[in-house]
């Protein structure tokens, strides 16, 4: 198992209800989440806005400490582990960010934010490795001279990708990665994503609110409702026969693409 | 899909060429004062006393901005006084610059406890009116180059670490800096490869700023006789001697005061047009 | 039936002459829902902005007519033209968020048009405002009309916009990405209150949308922009069962759809994306004196 979670929970302080003195009272975000991730799997997460997923996501690779439960990654506990700890592991955990507008630093060149994980891990031969990394994520090898803002939307989301791949990680987190696109470069990004994941043997969990380009990227989906699971199983299943109630709602809810979906 | 915004040119920097040009002039000045100073700014002399400027009937050629009641050279004082002001802008202007962004990186991006004593520091310092302290360190300190100096600093580095703080509070909270985490960056490092090429160029538009009011203020303690001594020129004494014969000689408090300005002035738009012309993200 | 709407070659430029909307012409008739879909930066949203006013300053319209309710509105003085845009045009925004003011009670947000613009009498105002909230099914509506705007979730922010776009019964709306920053299930919601509030006012509605999903629920008629140029114009049903141009045909195939998840998703094919470069040259070519 490449990920075990148990008993997840997750609460922050709400400072917007803070007593003049004393502690602010605890929003629950996360309530108790039990799953695995096996290994080679993709794994979908969704839910609506406020369910907890991209809290969840931050949670898996310990950017937030959890305040109950456990998370499990390739054996090891790392639920507490202090910021030294986890360093050692980042290579092996990356992450794909919703918004490459924010996720890339603007001041520096494609080529130094793809080397930047290298750099900090130690690698060797890094120039290399970032043309290599441009290759797999089918930019040119001149973009590594170019800054974010010059880039579309889709190109500036290759460039988190071969970031996170750079290092040749085992496990990839993608938080809502598409969703700023437009549906052509999301169509590009989705089949790249799904040729990596192929190609490296990559481990995805993949959160989106879209049940669309869920069904096609994942293998197992994990239905989220306010920090907790409503539903989880094997896509095919989950979408052919939902059993939760809020997962049949998702699925009434999508606007298909077709003049004649009966839209109850 | 092509983006149109890509195809809009900003003009070239028209304030940026005309403030640094009038800096570079003032500078040039201030380096090569005792070769192109027309008179020796503190030889006085009765018989050239309150001689208006070349224009006006009674100049005498070598005064071209006229002279003081004392019978010295306006504009060689002028240029003389540029050393000082410059080296206080200069000297004052980096140390404050220094002091406030690292307090205010710290505090922004680290929050936690450094932020509350920082912070209260500065909301503590901010209740003092700043020339009343001034004058209160310089009477502690003593007059002189190295109490300006130091005064400025000790008052100033707040404005730097209020305005940086904000600004890595907002850069800390942007992706790129969550991303620095996963690649497994240190704290440090996090804070000064990724947050501090993104607010220096606020740190630039600053130390220009703050380089101007460094200026001002050694003008303002020249002009209440709490500066270098009296001998040396300065555009704040000169301003300060100016006024009492304002009727009879204008141009002794009008020359110093426009040089003045144009100073403060360019140091502020050196700023804001070096800002616009070097960060990739605007240009 | 003349169109209520009717717009004619119109073109906007970025001051400079950099063009963003190349000769749309387009027409939307009472009781219609017309579509106009693009990726970003197709000049979509620019269109609504050009009809009610508000383009961004660094843009101009340099040609072209927008004849509302029979009016060329570009031929009015400045005023005269605002005026009628306020009494017979609304908008429902994007983001309910920033459109509500956050520092003011929802109430006089919904009447502020009845009452500065119509001169209706506050307390006429706000029983018409009791009655719209109702109508946009929100529970309580006296209690929301005194709430702020930070108390209520997005999707009731976004009725209540809707609410106050119907206040004045404009006789058109145009509704800019509506449903873009909303949950798919509250999306379904406001959609169909959308459709529901646009039959029974018989309004024209003029629906800006990135999501061809969401045109297949709304719309009857669209247009398909591409670089501020109509690609193509089509009858609903005929667009999604026969696209004409081949770009209307990659955007259909690069649409995800979960009914049918081992289609291979194709993205817009780099000849196509030439083909309508190529189109818009041709048309800027044409375009130049």
């Amino acid at each position: 198992m490449m990920y075990q979670i148990k008993d997840l929970q997750l609460s922050l302080p709400d400072m917007t209800r803070k007593p003049l003195l004393g502690a602010a009272p605890r929003i629950e975000i996360l309530r108790g989440l039990t799953f695995d991730v096996p290994q080679g799997a993709v794994l979908g997460i969704v839910g609506g806005s406020g369910s907890g997923k991209s809290t969840l996501g931050r949670a898996m690779l310990r950017l937030l400490e959890p305040t109950g439960g456990s998370i499990t990654f390739n054996g090891q506990d790392i639920t507490h582990l202090a910021e030294d700890d986890l360093r050692p592991m980042r290579a092996q955990m990356q992450m794909i960010f919703q918004d490459p507008m924010s996720s890339l630093n603007p001041r520096r060149r494609v080529g130094g934010i793809i080397a930047g994980p290298l750099h900090v891990q130690g690698h060797e031969g890094i120039g290399a490795k970032v043309l290599e990394a441009l290759d797999m994520v089918g930019l040119p090898r001149s973009f590594a001279n170019r800054y974010p803002h010059e880039l579309s939307g889709g190109q500036r989301q290759r460039v988190g990708i071969a970031r996170a791949i750079a290092l040749r990680p085992e496990f990839i987190l993608a938080d809502e990665i598409v969703s700023g696109l437009d549906v052509s470069s999301q169509a590009q990004v989705l089949n790249l994503l799904q040729e990596l994941v192929r190609e490296l043997g990559l481990t995805l969990a993949f959160i989106s609110h879209d049940m669309s380009v869920i069904r096609r990227l994942c293998d197992r989906t994990l239905v989220l409702y306010r920090g907790e699971i409503v539903e989880q199983g094997p896509t095919a299943a989950l979408f052919a026969n939902p059993q939760a109630a809020y997962t049949r709602d998702l699925l009434d809810a999508i606007p298909l693409p077709d003049p004649d979906q009966v839209w109850a | 899909m092509r983006d149109a915004r890509g195809d809009i040119k900003r003009p070239l920097g028209l304030r940026l060429w005309l403030s640094g040009g009038w800096l570079l002039l003032l500078a040039l000045a201030a380096l090569l004062a005792p070769w192109i100073a027309p008179q020796d700014p503190l030889a006085q002399d009765l018989f050239t006393s309150r001689l208006p400027p070349f224009w006006e009937s009674g100049a005498e050629p070598g005064f071209w901005l006229g002279s003081d009641s004392l019978g010295r050279d306006v504009l060689s004082r002028i240029i003389h006084g540029a050393r000082l002001a410059l080296i206080v802008a200069l000297v004052a202007g980096t140390l404050t610059c220094i002091i406030g962004t690292a307090l205010g990186l710290i505090a922004g991006y680290y929050r936690g406890w450094p932020d509350r004593i920082i912070s209260r520091f500065v909301d503590i310092w901010m209740a003092f009116p700043p020339v009343l302290f001034a004058i209160l360190l310089i009477a502690v300190l003593g007059t002189g180059l190295t109490s300006i100096i130091i005064a400025i600093v000790v008052i100033d580095w707040t404005r730097f670490a209020r305005v940086i703080r904000a600004e890595a509070m907002t850069q800390g909270a942007m992706d790129y800096v969550a991303s620095a985490q996963v690649a497994g960056r240190k704290r440090m490092g996090t804070m000064l490869a990724e947050i501090l090429p993104n607010v220096l160029p606020t740190v630039v538009a600053l130390l220009t700023l703050e380089m101007g009011i460094a200026v001002i203020v050694e003008a303002i303690l020249s002009f209440v006789n709490l500066s270098i001594s009296t001998d040396s020129p300065t555009w704040g004494g000169m301003i300060s001697e100016g006024r009492t014969s304002v009727h009879q000689a204008w141009w002794v408090l009008v020359f110093p005061l426009i040089t003045l300005f144009f100073t403060v002035l360019s140091f502020s738009q050196l700023g804001e047009g070096l800002k616009d012309r070097f960060d990739p993200v605007l240009r | 039936m003349s169109a209520y709407l009717q717009i004619r070659n119109l073109c906007v430029t970025l001051k400079g002459g950099i063009p963003i909307l190349r000769r749309v012409s387009l027409d939307v008739a009472a009781g219609q829902v017309h579509g106009l879909v693009g990726e970003s930066g197709a000049g979509k949203s620019m269109i609504g902005k050009a009809v009610l006013g508000t383009l961004p300053r660094a843009l101009q319209v340099t040609r072209g007519e927008i004849w509302l309710d029979g009016v060329d509105l570009l031929s009015l003085p400045a005023r005269e033209r605002q005026r009628r845009i306020g009494a017979t045009a609304a908008l429902i925004p994007q983001d309910p968020l920033t459109a509500l003011n956050p520092v003011r009670r929802v109430g006089p947000q919904i009447t502020r048009r009845l009452v500065d613009i119509l001169g209706w009498s506050r307390s006429d105002a706000e029983a018409r405002a009791l009655h719209l909230l109702e109508e946009v099914q929100i529970p309580d509506p006296a209690r929301v009309m005194r709430s702020y705007p930070h108390e209520l979730s997005g999707g009731m922010r976004q009725r209540i916009l809707i609410a106050a776009a119907f206040s004045a019964e404009p006789k058109l709306i145009i509704a800019d990405e509506p449903t873009t920053a909303l949950d798919v299930t509250v999306q379904k919601q406001i959609l169909r209150l959308i459709a529901d509030m646009q039959a029974r006012h018989g309004t024209a509605l003029l629906f800006v949308t990135h999501d061809l999903g969401v045109v297949s629920k709304v719309c009857d008629t669209l247009s398909v922009l591409y670089a501020g140029k109509v690609i193509e114009d089509a009858r609903m049903r005929r667009f999604f069962t026969r696209p004409i141009h081949p770009y209307s045909r990659a955007l259909l195939a690069a649409t995800p759809s979960y009914e049918d998840p081992e289609g291979a998703l194709t993205p817009v094919p780099q000849s196509v994306i030439e083909q309508v470069e190529r189109e818009v040259q041709d048309h800027d070519r044409r375009a130049a004196p």
